[in-house]
């Protein structure tokens, strides 16, 4: 018998179907990683694998026996006490899954609090010596601050702490880096180590980054569109992938696929000695930045380094307090409400989340028509004509045309903003994490379109990014900025193979990679 | 750095104050616009020309408006607001029982319909979309689509008239002993329960299903808490910014807008009083009336204000 047997499982939601032929096996103190694209059922599983599902979910067949114990058959109240006393659960985002209203003490230890009398005073003790032994800063504080006090990094391991507190056997990681710089992320992997080794208990970790569950666990299972592609011992499945799709995710990180020097031009774009900030916050000082016809320069930093701000500045968005932005040698007006159409059509801006970008109210074609009437005059069958055209170019079917953004995948609304933004064919793109809100396969696709418009029509692109790997092969040169101030800038090439500062240093080694052993060597450096 | 909740209350203070001399000068405006003056309400319609000059001067009915004003501002912080022309007593003296009276039932009607709508409204979304919240929905719609007068009135038939257990009329004398006022207060506080207890019940309802919807709410059945704790404990003390809302506006209206409801059973509260001193064309009653609403909602917006800022740490703490 082991730990965990999950047997021919089958999750539905409705009619949908979210798990189907699920069948794993682990063993106590093993850590078993899930990878997979959003979608792809993996959070389900974890959760199902401490008998929870999601409200309108339930199982259709199969079998969950968690330490010999069928989950299915138990009452709601038997699994309650399940899950408050055997297992725990370290949510993706702490940030949303700290209630605000309690403090953290209070949250942390609310399990112990229900189970027997407690007086405050331990509850306090407890939650103290849980937050030391996450190595968390001056405990005795952190006990009484409320969730928006604390760093992301910080609450994630406050999450951490709060899942160790009745000394689970089985704990589920759901993503618990994804939302974190990667520094922060590095900190964070490194208490989770710690604590599946000192607690010698099972874990399930969840991710949809290949490199990260490498380092973390015994074994891989990869799932997709609620299935498993392939399980196997992790080493198997990154050296020797017996499936195409494995094969696609353990690929897609290698370096030279958008091999290419920086081109010879002069910059379009020049950017002198910005000054940025917002209200009494000043946010960036200092700030160069040169983009050329045909480059594609990559600005990296992590969140709050100022990265966005400057994107906004160069747009017309943010007027800089200091500074001047020009194009082809000529100054522009800082407001862009001062900027000529002419110029406003050279510089677009595409967006992070392009959900939020797109009029859910609007379809493709409107969407897509408006810069094409505004900037090129465009109307009649020659408009229609050159959407067809635009839909051709971001390899999109002329069908979707017609329908409204709800209806298209994350991958298909980012093709559609970059339309939006080939419609008033720019010179330079600014490219805002266009990508982050992708699965890897997704964003790989989005990126070889980025390159292929990039190489055919000359544009300059400002590709901003907190992804090391990304800017690595994308990038022909990189601008690393940390806390408003640009720390290192170079050819991509020269800046990864030999970094000068001790800030980028630090960042290319918190990268996570395959390797074997990586995570390990890493927390041995820090030592 | 300034204690965030200090900033709020001085900064509402500050713009409470400004509304309350802006309605002041609407009120004090509108009602010099009215036809007739105090000269001709004191008078009659009789009187001779010659006796409205000789008493506008003596008024100071002659002076700009501006004048007026100020010594009206000037009176009203002293705690003079003139002479009801009606009932020849000064303003405050009238206004004040007529307040009192009028705190009485509003509050007593809170009391009974705000914990009520609130605990429907907190039923009704742990027991979502099932035959019970539809019930609830239901029966509070029917209740608040009915106009006031009317459920008065149907009151008043079925309680008073047919059963007699309480009387029709609202009125409470000078020795009324507090058996006395409940008594009396009873028809008139539970047709006011009726038209208010549907807003905050369904407000309560969506306010609570919105928190349900939170990663956190979704963390607490993880960790195995019962559906109990996660409405009481986890999700009702976030949703309690928009609940405390409505439920100061709810008291605040209830204070000012009853007057129906007083009209019904003759209740002696600050509504009756308006409609009546517009009337009488009873001026310094009508401005010292309006001031008196207006102070009323400024109050208790800022309450409501300053209580959801009082039941939110990200609001309370400040963030370093």
């Amino acid at each position: 018998m082991s730990f965990l047997e999950i047997e021919n499982l089958l999750v539905k939601a409705g009619d949908k179907t979210l798990l189907s032929n699920i069948s794993v096996r682990m063993e106590k103190g093993e850590v078993l990683g899930l990878i997979g694209e959003s979608g792809a059922g993996k959070s389900t599983l974890g959760l199902a694998s401490i008998g929870f599902l999601r409200p309108g979910c339930r199982v259709a067949s199969g079998e969950v026996r968690l330490m010999g114990q069928s989950l299915l058959a138990m009452s709601q109240e038997e699994l309650r006490q399940l899950r408050q006393r055997k297992v725990a659960y370290v949510a993706q985002s702490a940030a949303a899954a700290f209630n605000p209203f309690y403090r953290l003490e209070d949250q942390v230890t609310e399990l112990r609090a229900l189970q027997k009398q407690v007086s405050r005073p331990e509850r306090r003790d407890i939650a103290c010596s849980l937050f030391e032994r996450l190595q968390l800063p001056d405990p005795e504080k952190f006990c009484r601050k409320y969730p928006h006090q604390v760093s992301g990094g910080q609450l994630q391991r406050a999450m951490i702490a709060m899942a160790l507190l009745n000394d689970p056997e089985l704990i589920v990681f759901d993503e618990p880096t994804t939302a974190l710089d990667v520094t922060t992320q590095m900190e964070v992997l490194r208490v989770i180590r710690h604590v599946i080794s000192e607690q010698q208990c099972a874990a399930i970790y969840v991710s949809h980054d290949l490199a990260v569950i490498s380092q973390i666990s015994d074994r891989i299972v990869v799932l997709r569109n609620g299935e498993i592609v392939e399980q196997d011992e992790t080493r198997r499945i990154i050296e020797q992938p017996a499936q195409d799709y494995t094969r696609a995710l353990v690929a897609h990180r290698k370096v030279g696929e958008f091999a290419g020097q920086p081109p010879e031009a002069n910059a379009v774009i020049e950017a002198r000695s910005l000054d940025l900030g917002y209200g009494a916050n000043k946010v960036v000082s200092n700030v160069d930045l040169q983009i050329a016809c045909g480059e594609i320069v990559a600005l990296v930093g992590e969140s709050g380094s100022g990265k966005t701000t400057v994107a906004r500045s160069i747009a017309g968005l943010l007027p800089p307090r200091a500074g001047t932005i020009s194009m082809n040698g000529k100054k522009l007006a800082d407001n862009i409400d001062h900027r000529a159409d002419d110029i406003r059509r050279r510089i677009q801006f595409i967006h992070q989340l392009p959900d939020v970008a797109l009029n859910p109210r609007q379809t493709v074609r409107t969407a897509l028509s408006r810069p094409l009437r505004k900037f090129l005059k465009l109307s009649g069958p020659s408009l229609q004509d050159r959407l067809n055209a635009l839909m051709d170019e971001v390899e999109l079917s002329r069908e979707l045309l017609d329908r409204y953004p709800g209806a298209l995948s994350g991958g298909q609304k980012q093709r559609v903003c970059i339309a939006r933004c080939l419609a008033a064919e720019p010179d330079i793109l600014i490219c805002d994490e266009v990508t982050s809100a992708l699965d890897a396969l997704v964003e790989d696709s989005i990126l070889k379109l980025l390159w292929r418009l990039q190489q055919q029509r000359d544009i300059g692109i400002l590709f901003i990014t907190h992804n090391l790997g990304v800017t690595r092969r994308f990038a022909h040169s990189v601008v690393i900025m940390e806390r408003g101030k640009i720390v290192e800038q170079g050819s991509t090439e020269d800046v990864f193979a030999d970094p000068k500062q001790d800030y980028t240093k630090r960042l290319l080694a918190s990268e996570p990679t395959t390797r074997r052993g990586w995570l390990d060597d890493q927390l041995a450096a820090k030592v | 750095m300034r204690h965030p909740l200090l900033s709020f209350v001085i900064q509402r203070a500050g713009s409470g104050l400004i509304s309350l001399v802006v309605v002041s000068v609407l009120v004090f405006v509108g009602t010099a616009m009215l036809p007739g003056d105090a000269a001709q309400a004191i008078l009659g319609q009789d009187a001779t020309p010659q006796a409205l000059s000789e008493l506008r001067q003596e008024l100071g009915l002659n002076d700009p408006l501006f004048l007026r004003y100020w010594n009206w501002v000037a009176g009203a912080l002293q705690g003079d607001m003139g002479m009801s022309f009606s009932s020849k007593r000064p303003v405050v003296e009238v206004l004040i029982p007529r307040l009192t009276n009028s705190m009485i039932l509003a509050l007593s009607a809170a009391a009974i319909a705000l914990p009520l709508a609130i605990g429907l409204g907190i039923i009704a979304a742990l027991n979502r979309e099932s035959l019970l919240d539809r019930m609830i929905s239901m029966v509070s719609m029917w209740l608040v689509s009915i106009p006031a007068f009317l459920s008065g009135y149907i009151l008043i038939n079925i309680f008073s008239t047919r059963l007699g257990w309480f009387p029709g009329l609202a009125i409470i004398r000078s020795s009324a002993t507090l058996a006395d006022w409940a008594n009396a207060l009873a028809l008139p506080v539970a047709t006011l329960v009726f038209i208010t207890i549907a807003h905050t019940m369904r407000l309560t309802r969506t306010a609570i299903l919105s928190v349900m919807a939170s990663d956190y709410i979704l963390m607490a059945e993880i960790k195995g808490l019962s559906p109990r704790r996660i409405v009481l404990k986890h999700a009702l003390p976030n949703a309690l910014s928009p609940i405390l809302s409505i439920s100061m506006l709810t008291i605040a209206s209830l204070m000012v807008g009853v007057v129906v409801v007083e009209a019904v059973f003759s209740y002696t509260g600050m509504g009756k009083l308006m409609v009546d001193a517009v009337a009488y064309r009873d001026l310094p009653l009508v401005q010292a009336c309006g001031v008196c609403f207006s102070l009323v909602f400024i109050l208790f917006n800022f309450a409501a204000d300053f209580l959801s800022i009082l039941v939110n740490p990200r609001l309370r703490e400040p963030k370093a």
